[in-house]
């Protein structure tokens, strides 16, 4: 955790947009949570979380244009997508597999977003798979001189892969308006970092490529959303790729099927739960004199309720045509 | 009409398409100098180098930036230098390009056509000799031709780029000089899926593709000459989807089925042929569905003696012709 930037104290966020971020996190918050107890009630296969993640999340996404730039997310990112603007039920729609599911129609597992609407790019299991291509489109827009950023998102495993390496590279000489978030939590599944790399911060390497790296408190919203505000003007205005490298924690297990007591102590998770991202932004408003009781209720209880709506909606959701299964392989028309 | 080679047509072919359609682009190892096959002989000069992409040595990045800019508005051909070297590609290709349009429900799709010189009988070596159309042909969501005249590979190389879906173009490099063909003049495609009779024939149906093809036509001439066998030779151009209703008829008139393939016995496309034949033809046949393929050792040995024993050839199709043709 050396050369962690603070976040300067003058940002030109309005205060409205400072209680959105802290809405979208604590949106983002309660439905992680929500599915993970419906998946303990039996009612969803599996979930991925994206608790302790929110400040990363929230804080990157905040600094794109809904719509107009692209995004490759992973299995983590509820933050992400519900910043840009996917709203709860259409994240539970994925979690509850419905026929309307917006992600996949009941196709790919949960927490697998896609959105085409909001340039949310379907996304595979595979890791790293989403970086080259996130390139491809940054790419292209370079090529069609268009102003439109890509941002794609991965975890530290991610940075071991082959393909992560070809896609900062290939970004880095093609000059590609992309932005590399790697949100930091120190674990791929059990492996912690230290068997995943030799260097403290990851960051290092997007020297070597030829590229600006830089390491953020990714449990601070406001400081990630310095640093993406940075790399997306950068893109933006032709400097090409950057990587932020967002040290961050998950509090909780890797999915709904992992102990992760067999691999981390209590002691550490409690330490990482004391920095919690949510809390500490929070805490911050309040300091800043911008989130009182009063508000802080208000966000909750609109939380909720959008929650639980969206939950609803979700569980009542049409169940897919089990024939369907067989479609769609091909586009069948031409154009389509 | 002019006449061209294989290698021509493939690049008039992508050469027309550019001219056609701005959005067509052509990206891969050393393409901006004109490629090791000459395929993009001109290009740059023509079209810039945004538009013919010199890209770093690295498939899958090849694949899976065409892929991304594929959904940004870019037509990519995406060139493999050698089919050989599509396995790092291998997870964009069947994890991601293969799968997109299925798992988002149908909102994403992937119209990239990816370009790969492939096949043995060049002295190219375990590295620059294989044929790889099974591992794909195998992949729901893929689409695979497999080209060894200068007409087929034109006219498929364009339905390729017009083709929404992701279609994976294997060229057989030993056809891409081997004879020139009169081509129209006018813009022509050939559809994907859609088999072709080279040789009409009523005693055996021999099923093939690549250049298996044009080894089967020496071999169907050669038993009509010497032994009055008259051999039926389809060749499928496409393996993913592949024209079985062709085949079948074929089948169904000559009642024998001898299916040649260049890739290993086991487990080659030739396999899902036969196959087929057997529990779709089974009331047609005299005789038993027969494949000639290489042997299961890594394709191909380089030294020429070596290279030859393995592979099919127009002597190895004359005696299972004319095996088959004792039943």
């Amino acid at each position: 955790m050396t050369a962690v930037k603070e976040a300067p104290a003058a940002l030109k966020l309005s205060d409205e947009q400072l209680l959105e971020m802290y809405y979208k996190m604590l949106l983002a918050r309660t439905l992680s949570i929500r599915q993970r107890l419906l998946q303990r009630m039996g009612k969803g296969a599996i979930t991925y979380s994206g608790e302790g993640h929110e400040a990363a999340q929230v804080g990157t996404a905040f600094a794109l244009r809904p719509g107009t730039d692209w995004l490759y997310t992973y299995y983590r990112d509820i933050g992400v997508v519900l910043t840009i603007g996917m709203t709860p039920a259409e994240v539970l729609t994925g979690f509850f597999a419905t026929r309307d599911d917006v992600n996949s129609g009941g196709r790919n597992m949960p927490s697998h977003f896609s959105h085409k609407r909001l340039r949310i790019v379907s996304q595979g299991a595979p890791v790293a798979t989403q970086c080259p291509q996130a390139v491809g489109t940054a790419w292209a827009s370079k090529l069609r001189g268009l102003d439109e950023v890509a941002a794609v998102y991965f975890g530290d495993g991610a940075t071991s892969t082959g393909d992560w390496h070809e896609a900062m590279n290939f970004a880095s000489v093609h000059k590609a308006p992309v932005i590399f978030v790697c949100e930091f939590n120190q674990y791929a599944i059990s492996v912690h970092y230290k068997k995943q790399m030799a260097v403290e911060n990851v960051a290092l390497r997007a020297q070597g490529y030829g590229m600006p790296g830089i390491t953020v408190d990714g449990n601070d919203v406001l400081a990630v959303y310095e640093a993406m505000t940075d790399a997306v003007e950068r893109a933006r205005g032709g400097g090409g790729p950057s990587f932020i490298e967002a040290k961050t924690y998950r509090l909780v297990p890797h999915s709904s099927d992992d102990d992760d007591r067999r691999y981390r102590t209590k002691d550490e998770v409690e330490s990482w739960s004391a920095r919690d991202p949510l809390v500490r932004f929070a805490r911050r408003l309040n300091e800043m004199g911008k989130l009182d009781e009063r508000r802080e209720k208000e966000i909750a209880e609109r939380v909720a309720s959008e929650v639980d709506e969206a939950t609803e909606l979700g569980e009542g959701g049409a169940r897919p045509d089990p024939e369907s299964a067989l479609r769609p392989v091909f586009v069948e028309e031409k154009g389509s | 009409m002019a006449e061209k080679t294989m290698l021509e047509a493939v690049h008039d072919a992508m050469f027309e398409e550019m001219k056609r359609d701005e959005r067509v682009i052509v990206m891969g190892e050393d393409v901006g100098e004109g490629g090791v096959f000459r395929a993009t002989e001109g290009f740059v000069a023509e079209f810039g180098p945004n538009r013919c992409v010199d890209t770093p040595l690295a498939e899958a990045a090849i694949v899976g930036v065409a892929i991304g800019a594929s959904l940004n508005g870019i037509l990519p051909i995406a060139e493999i230098q050698f089919a050989d070297f599509s396995h790092p590609a291998f997870d964009q290709l069947v994890s991601e390009a293969a799968r997109l349009y299925y798992r988002s429900n149908g909102t994403w799709n992937c119209p990239i056509t990816v370009r790969m010189p492939y096949g043995a009988g060049i002295h190219g070596g375990p590295y620059h000799s294989q044929s790889v159309e099974a591992f794909y042909a195998h992949v729901p969501g893929l689409k695979v031709v497999c080209v060894a005249t200068p007409h087929d590979a034109k006219g498929l190389l364009k339905s390729a780029v017009r083709d929404p879906n992701p279609v994976i173009v294997l060229e057989h490099k030993k056809a891409y000089r081997l004879y020139r063909q009169e081509l129209p003049d006018e813009d022509y495609t050939i559809p994907i899926g859609v088999a072709e009779l080279k040789r009409e024939g009523s005693d055996i149906s021999l099923i093939t593709y690549g250049m298996m093809m044009h080894h089967s036509l020496k071999a169907a001439e050669t038993v009509h000459e010497q032994d009055g066998v008259s051999v039926e030779v389809i060749d499928l151009r496409s393996v993913s989807p592949w024209d079985k209703a062709r085949v079948l008829e074929s089948v169904k008139k000559t009642g024998k089925a001898l299916v040649v393939y260049e890739d290993n016995f086991t487990g080659g496309f030739g396999a899902e042929v036969a196959a087929t034949i057997a529990q779709d033809g089974f009331d047609y046949l005299d005789g038993p569905v027969t494949r000639l393929a290489s042997p299961d050792v890594p394709i191909a040995p380089f030294a020429g003696e070596l290279e030859d024993f393995i592979l099919p050839n127009p002597e190895k199709i004359t005696t299972a012709i004319r095996k088959l043709a004792s039943y």
